[in-house]
């Protein structure tokens, strides 16, 4: 055995490529020990210090900038790719944060385990989104997966949380473990785990003819279907994103979908085209169907936090889209449209979260009779967002979608841009039924009250919506960032 | 680069920070200190509440927001006129070939070929735009806040006339034909918001309507012009276009017919926005707006937005002999007719509409003959003298209580001498008299009609006869608002007054300008040295040489060999003004009974042109009947038992398929691990035994 000799500015440089991650874990821990030593009444601090955990993490994402740093012998790398969704995943945690200020004490979720779970949930989706190394993806994978278990669950009086929660966790195990085994297939197929090692081996179609390693990157893909909710292996999301509370739910819709993507992402451009021609049909099924069933499903739900859970299963085989795409233009609208979804779903869930009075029944659309016009910033809101998500201009949602079909018109995939766009159209229907109820349906008795929103509260909304149209006026700036961190990755 | 006012390029972008920062400033007062406004208007009552009913009652003492909205609007335009002014004084120390600065803000669109940056441009062209658009703006906005000191809706008001100076310096200062188109679009909603802004008048919000919709028309055409220069010259920015014109022409890509159909096009859409036949029926109408706004919008800037883009496009339409036929025969053909159509009317502000109309005929005049310079210097004394003109009818109708009919005026000079003197000094400008500003610009259009490559003594002969018109109907209007007996109701007659300091100030200074404006432009047949021509020749000259390299050049120093006869016919066109206002002094204060006697002796011709020569009728039962029966058709038979029936079945099969889908949800875990057991399955067995 050959002694491995220790070099300190390789560690030293490592800890530089997971510092982000570092701050966020202190933080969880310095959330959960404050929370044994203050008050009842000062727990709200808990909140504000987890958010300032998450703002000092972007910051130092920003301070390593888009510079190229191999941590641990390639395990993890922090680049501009890492950079692009270390800030999606941390806007969506701050904005997440942001709302549960002032709000956690009537969600039950003031608590020091909820802010730490989060924050670890957030480490894990960090480390996917920069592992090049499959194992690291897995670690991260789990790491991020194992408290959003616990966070469904977290309201554990309401019977749809529970069940949410258990059959998310069980599924979620089945799914790891076809990743896992996928990944054993790989590095039986081909002696290694690392990204770059794999993408030198498979170039050109090298690896084309293997069935363990084609067999092999199926399971990988299926992991990756399982945890993005594609066609067929959306079932959890549905009763998961009811069960959560719903804070949770506009969390994991965000966030969990970025950093789950983030990793297919690389995959996807660095390895399929080793196995393009085999793998090509398998995604343009992949997301067809997935668009298709999720807007399908979506059409005849009458509980809105059900209708925005089909949404996101809609929304992600739109991406997918541009995955099929599988070029620069098609990955920089994925990521893109993955920013805009963050922002306009979180905003979406936000407002539906202050309508509702309380879980479960609250989120029936009939309790949106009237908002509308009593409430009018509340109802501009939610259509704004609503209009978005439908991929309606002057939204951050239309220029999303807009890229994303034109990648796949510009790759030859007339067809499937055109299925895009029916599926479009048709998810209009239930994005505008939402609207519908909020200005044209008499209440049958009073109007639904909502609750006044906190300053933090208000604060979020206020920065999704300006997001949304603002990516949807002058996109360039955030396409060319997409653009170069998609360029960094292939670099 | 050597100190920070040296470089005030670098801040062009601040002109339009400045009304957008007032726009937004407003828009949130508007919102909250004006919501009791809002909400009744809903439509959506809650009038049980009976809050509102206070706002509508008199204001005692002004609010504390109203002295707010006060300040900051006309003071974000004036900031804004201050950089104008800068970045234009830096620009004339520049040399005259490197007056072309672009400032790049932020990419825009990008998308395939096309790639837009929002950039700015400031040219010799765009800096007469924004020192016309700023300065005028500015003096309109200090006058409004007398003007509608009386209106409950006060910061609604300034949120839409700053949104219009934001989108007004858009269109002029913007880099790209988009831009400009943005900014179009942009003029042509506050105009509409702001003609409608009164939207509880029945007549105003269908004016409102009437000119959107109207503009509509226009703006299709300049929207298909800019997608064939996209097309053909893969760019839209103003100087990649201008720098590709030799090489496409020479590649014969740039044909004499494709010329031709982009400028028609563009021609199109300047004559919607510019009010020039056939198009020009929304702006007599569009007087319906507060006043300011007419002297803003629908005199002074937005109207002339055509002519900036034939200008603009110069050397486009150099290439398109036809339609600079066609844009003179049309700018002549509407400064006569509606100047007839001006002779008529009894509402003091129509008559300044068709005012308006006429003079922006005689600028699209000038650019089809070839003189873009003398249409921008035309278009800048108008705004002088017409802004002035539409305030001073405002002050009028300020001290009338609201009257507008010229019938019941009379004898005000005695109540309103300074808005008297002012609006007679804008008169006497307007009807070219020899000295003042309108006289240089109209007498440089006439004699280039006459004696241009492009221009013909017909031309000029109609411009004349037009200006004589003109001479007419404005003393019309002086002599029956201003003398003779008073014809005032007795209740009105008691609160005349003359207006606040803020409305007057505005128009000394605008008849300060438009005495000495003219100054700028004064012709070398009368010793001047015509400053305002050399500053603009830059963004002309690449036009002429582009014409030239087309028809292998006629030569065009026609205008130095007919130094006579331009002092003839200048002498000839102040005749005809002359006579003009002397045909108006002998109907109007010599014998005032007379023009009823004409009117009843030609009770057919009277009622033609009284009524507008039934236009808008002739244009309602050949366009709008045949649009409207035929949707009717179409909705009709088409859409209800065709595109419904299609739409309402795939409907019904969609919600039936969710209906199904929503089966397989069972909520049983079994099935959900099963469905992903099959899909591992088919997609493994897909890829190794494919």
């Amino acid at each position: 055995m050959i002694a491995i000799p220790f070099d300190s500015s390789q560690v030293m440089q490592g800890i530089a490529s997971i510092a982000p991650e570092a701050i966020l874990v202190c933080t969880a821990i310095t959330v959960l020990m404050a929370d044994l030593f203050l008050a009842e009444d000062g727990k709200w601090l808990l909140c504000w210090l987890s958010l300032a955990g998450v703002l000092a993490a972007l910051g130092e994402v920003y301070l390593l900038g888009s510079s190229r740093i191999v941590g641990f012998s390639g395990m993890i790398t922090s680049d501009g790719f890492g950079m692009f969704f270390s800030t999606v995943v941390l806007s969506a945690c701050a904005l997440v944060l942001l709302m549960a200020t002032g709000w956690s004490e009537r969600a039950g979720t003031q608590k020091g385990e909820f802010y730490s779970l989060i924050l670890m949930s957030t480490t894990g989706m960090l480390i996917m989104a920069k592992g090049t190394d499959l194992m690291t993806i897995f670690l991260g994978l789990e790491t991020l997966s194992i408290p959003i278990y616990v966070l469904v669950g977290f309201q554990r009086s309401r019977m749809t949380a529970i069940e949410g929660a258990l059959k998310y966790f069980l599924l979620g195990a089945f799914g790891a473990a076809f990743m896992l085994y996928g990944m054993a297939l790989i590095y039986a197929a081909t002696g290694t785990t690392k990204i770059p090692v794999l993408v030198y081996m498979s170039v050109g179609g090298g690896m084309a003819g293997s069935s363990l390693f084609l067999a092999g990157m199926g399971l990988l893909l299926v992991g990756f279907a399982f945890k993005v909710s594609l066609f067929p292996f959306h079932m959890w999301t549905p009763d998961a994103y009811e069960g959560a509370p719903t804070l949770v739910t506009a969390f994991m819709s965000a966030a969990v979908k970025a950093a789950a993507f983030a990793a297919l992402v690389r995959v996807a451009m660095l390895l399929f085209p080793g196995v393009s021609p085999a793998i090509g049909p398998v995604l343009w099924v992949l997301a067809v169907l997935t668009m298709t069933v999720g807007n399908i499903s979506a059409l005849g739900q009458n509980n809105v936090k059900r209708i925005l859970a089909y949404s996101s299963i809609a929304h992600a085989g739109y991406i997918m889209v541009g995955l099929v795409a599988g070029d620069l233009l098609g990955s920089q609208a994925a990521l893109f449209y993955l920013l805009v979804y963050a922002f306009m779903n979180i905003g979406a869930f936000g407002v539906l979260m202050l309508i509702s009075q309380k879980e479960d029944d609250g989120y029936d659309i009939h309790n949106l009779r009237g908002i509308g016009f009593k409430y009018p910033v509340l109802g501009a809101l939610l259509t704004l967002f609503l209009v978005s998500l439908a991929g309606i201009p002057p939204t951050g949602g239309f220029i999303g979608k807009f890229y994303l079909f034109s990648a796949a018109v510009k790759n030859g995939y007339i067809w499937l841009a055109i299925l895009g766009v029916l599926n479009s159209a048709a998810s209009i229907y239930y994005y505008l039924r939402i609207v519908v109820y909020m200005y044209f349906m008499t209440p049958e008795g009073e109007v639904v009250t909502p609750h006044t929103p906190p300053f933090g509260y208000a604060l979020a909304l206020c920065a999704c919506a300006a997001v949304v149209l603002v990516l949807g006026m002058i996109p360039g700036a955030v396409l060319t960032m997409a653009e170069q961190s998609v360029l960094s990755l292939l670099m | 680069m050597v100190s920070a006012l040296s470089n005030i390029h670098e801040y062009l972008w601040l002109i339009l920070a400045f009304p957008l920062a007032g726009v937004v400033l407003n828009g949130i007062i508007a919102l909250v200190a004006e919501r009791p406004l809002l909400l009744p208007a809903d439509g959506h009552g809650h009038d049980d509440h009976g809050g509102h009913g206070d706002a509508h009652g008199g204001h005692h003492e002004t609010p504390a927001y109203r002295k707010l909205v006060a300040f900051i609007a006309p003071g974000m335009i004036f900031a804004a006129f201050v950089v104008a002014v800068l970045s234009v004084l830096q620009l004339t120390r520049m040399p005259a070939e490197a007056r072309t600065v672009v400032q790049t803000l932020f990419p825009w669109i990008q998308a395939g070929g096309l790639s837009v940056s929002v950039a700015l441009q400031l040219d010799p062209l765009s800096s007469v735009m924004i020192l016309v658009v700023t300065g005028v703006g500015f003096l309109i906005h200090v006058y409004s806040v007398g003007y509608m000191s009386h209106e409950p809706a006060f910061a609604r008001f300034f949120f839409y006339l700053n949104l219009f100076m934001f989108s007004m310096l858009t269109l002029v200062l913007g880099s790209s034909y988009l831009l400009m188109f943005v900014g179009w679009e942009g003029v042509g909603l506050c105009s509409y918001l702001l003609i409608g802004f009164w939207y509880e008048k029945d007549s105003a919000s269908t004016a409102g309507k009437k000119a959107f919709v109207v503009n509509r028309v226009g703006d299709f055409g300049f929207l298909l012009a800019m997608f064939l220069v996209f097309w053909n010259f893969g760019t839209l920015n103003y100087t990649d276009v201008m720098a590709k014109i030799p090489s496409l022409q020479h590649s014969g890509i740039l044909t004499t017919g494709l010329a031709t159909a982009i400028t028609l096009l563009m021609f199109v859409g300047a004559t919607g926005k510019s009010a020039q036949i056939p198009l020009y029926v929304w702006l007599p109408d569009a007087m319906e707006g507060p006043t300011p706004v007419s002297a803003l919008i629908h005199a002074a800037t937005m109207v002339t937005a055509g002519v900036y883009m034939v200008a603009r496009s110069n050397a486009l339409f150099m290439l398109a002999p036809f339609t600079m036929g066609t844009v003179a025969v049309i700018g002549a053909a509407t400064a006569i007719f509606a100047a007839s159509m001006g002779i008529c009317q009894k509402d003091i502000k129509r008559v300044l509409a068709y005012s308006t109309v006429s003079q922006l005929g005689y600028m699209f005049l000038a650019c089809g003959v070839g003189a873009f310079g003398a249409g921008i210097f035309h278009l800048m004394t108008h705004a002088f003298f017409k802004a002035l003109l539409f305030l001073g009818s405002g002050s009028v109708i300020h001290a009338m209580s609201g009257e507008q009919d010229m019938m019941k005026m009379g004898s005000l000079r005695k109540h309103t001498p300074i808005t008297f003197w002012t609006m007679f000094i804008g008169t006497l400008a307007i009807a070219g008299i020899p000295g003042l500003a309108g006289f240089f610009s109209k007498d440089e259009i006439l004699w280039r009609a006459f004696s241009s490559d492009h221009g013909s003594p017909f031309l000029w002969a109609v411009a004349a006869v037009a200006a004589g018109t003109t001479a007419f109907y404005m003393f019309r209007l002086i002599f029956l608002t201003f003398f003779g007996a008073s014809r005032m109701d007795k209740e009105v007659e008691k609160h005349v007054h003359e207006s606040p300091f803020s409305m007057t100030i505005p128009l000394m200074v605008l008849a300060a300008l438009s005495i000495c404006g003219g100054w700028l432009g004064i012709p070398a047949a009368l010793g001047g040295s015509n400053y305002f021509e050399k500053w603009l020749e830059p963004i002309f000259e690449g036009g002429h040489k582009a014409a030239e390299a087309a028809t292998e050049a006629i030569g065009h120093g026609a205008m130095a060999h007919h130094d006579p006869m331009e002092f003839i016919l200048m002498g000839a066109s102040v005749a005809v003004a002359l006579f003009g206002i002397a045909i108006a002094y002998y109907l109007y204060m010599v014998r005032p009974e007379k023009p009823a006697k004409i009117a009843e002796g030609n009770p057919n011709l009277y009622r033609l042109v009284y009524n507008k020569y039934f236009v808008d009728e002739l244009y309602e039962w050949l366009i709008i009947r045949r649009i409207v029966d035929w949707s009717i058709w179409l909705w009709q038979m088409f859409d209800v038992q065709f595109i419904d029936a299609i739409v309402n079945g795939v409907a019904k099969t969609v919600r039936s398929a969710g209906d199904e889908t929503r089966k397989i949800q069972t909520g049983v875990v079994g099935n959900y691990a099963f469905s992903i057991l099959l899909g591992a399955v088919f997609i493994v067995g897909y890829l190794i035994w494919r």
